[in-house]
């Protein structure tokens, strides 16, 4: 379907709309599904954040364990990267509040 | 699924090896089979409800011609012009990740996209391309971007780890998000199936009381319905994020 049609189309629903008295209809319905888009996405960004701390401390765990194996140190590493991890999972929960206060 | 007297929830996920000896010797399990019928399920889907052709399109054709136009749109948005590039790689991401999530919806099937290892297989090819795409369009550019901008050096030696520990967790999360979501739905639909049977053993009252979880399980079976394409949605948006920000210069 190329965009003109799409257009035309969009123009002669919304005339028909228009015609029979279904537009107010419309709106309010277009208004409640945006108050559900929000919902939604709030929803989303809450199960994101939790995914994003765990994941970047399950990284700085893994790096710290794995260099502690390799120069033969006992938990220097781990307890370094661990700390690290931490802050990168607050520092990705932040920059997506961020981006969505922004947007 | 449940039908033993104690609850074994994640007994579901278990690999078992098909095909008698032939399938031990290749350790060909479920995980395998089943990416291969979605596979062949994408494939049937987009070849037969095409072979038509027909200008108006039908019912089949005209889904079909949705969920191009769906991913189509979705990678243009995101990636912008440079997108078109890497659209058949989001629509097979995509539709590959919906088809084993819904497969695995069915009775008796098994849920590919429920084992880590397969969502981060994904989630890591992913993430590779994304590399190997921002080292061909900015070249060494590409690792200054663990320095923020406006940052002093005496931060640098903090700064750049954490950059660098945030960078690296993204295919952990994407990898953990689909699997857990799947496994939890998969433990939740398992357990409230081992309640119908359990109150089952307990006469009249617990046919009536099984009406409970029974009710909760349609209602939970309509919110894996929406679970199964919303991750497949969030994995392949992921996917146009990290390939947008690899294409910009």
């Amino acid at each position: 379907m190329s965009k003109n049609n799409e257009e035309s189309f969009d123009a002669r629903l919304s005339a028909a709309e228009r015609r029979y008295g279904l537009v107010s209809q419309g709106q309010e319905l277009s208004a409640s599904n945006d108050s559900q888009k929000v919902n939604q996405s709030l929803v989303r960004i809450a199960l994101q954040v939790g995914t994003e701390m765990f994941s970047a401390l399950l990284v700085g765990v893994a790096i710290g364990w794995e260099l502690d194996h390799w120069f033969g140190v006992k938990a220097v590493f781990l307890i370094i990267f661990s700390f690290l991890g931490g802050a990168a999972g607050v520092l990705s929960v932040w920059r997506l509040v961020r981006s969505t206060e922004t947007s | 699924m449940a039908g033993e007297p104690s609850i074994n929830t994640f007994g579901q996920f278990e690999l078992h090896p098909l095909l008698g000896s032939i399938g031990k010797a290749l350790c060909f399990s479920q995980a395998p089979l089943y990416m291969m019928i979605s596979v062949g399920v994408v494939l049937a889907f987009l070849y037969y409800g095409i072979k038509p052709a027909a200008i108006v399109p039908g019912r089949f054709q005209a889904s079909v011609e949705m969920s191009y136009e769906f991913i189509h749109d979705m990678t243009m948005d995101a990636i912008g012009s440079d997108g078109i590039a890497y659209f058949p790689f989001i629509f097979a991401l995509f539709f590959f990740i919906l088809a084993g999530n819904y497969i695995g919806l069915l009775p008796y099937q098994y849920t590919f996209t429920s084992h880590i290892a397969i969502t981060f297989a994904l989630a890591v090819a992913t993430f590779t391309l994304a590399i190997v795409v921002s080292i061909k369009n900015q070249g060494l550019r590409f690792f200054a971007h663990f320095m923020p901008e406006g940052v002093s050096l005496f931060l640098a030696p903090l700064l750049v780890p954490i950059e660098i520990l945030t960078f690296l967790s993204r295919p952990v999360s994407l990898a953990i998000r689909l699997f857990a979501n799947m496994v939890a739905g998969h433990v939740m639909f398992d357990i409230f199936g081992a309640f119908v049977v359990m109150l089952a053993g307990f006469g009249v009252v617990g046919d009536v009381c099984a009406i409970g979880p029974v009710a909760l399980n349609v209602a939970l079976m309509a919110f894996e319905l929406l679970v199964g394409v919303l991750q497949a949605y969030v994995f392949a948006i992921l996917a146009c994020i990290y390939l947008r920000e690899a294409v910009a210069h």
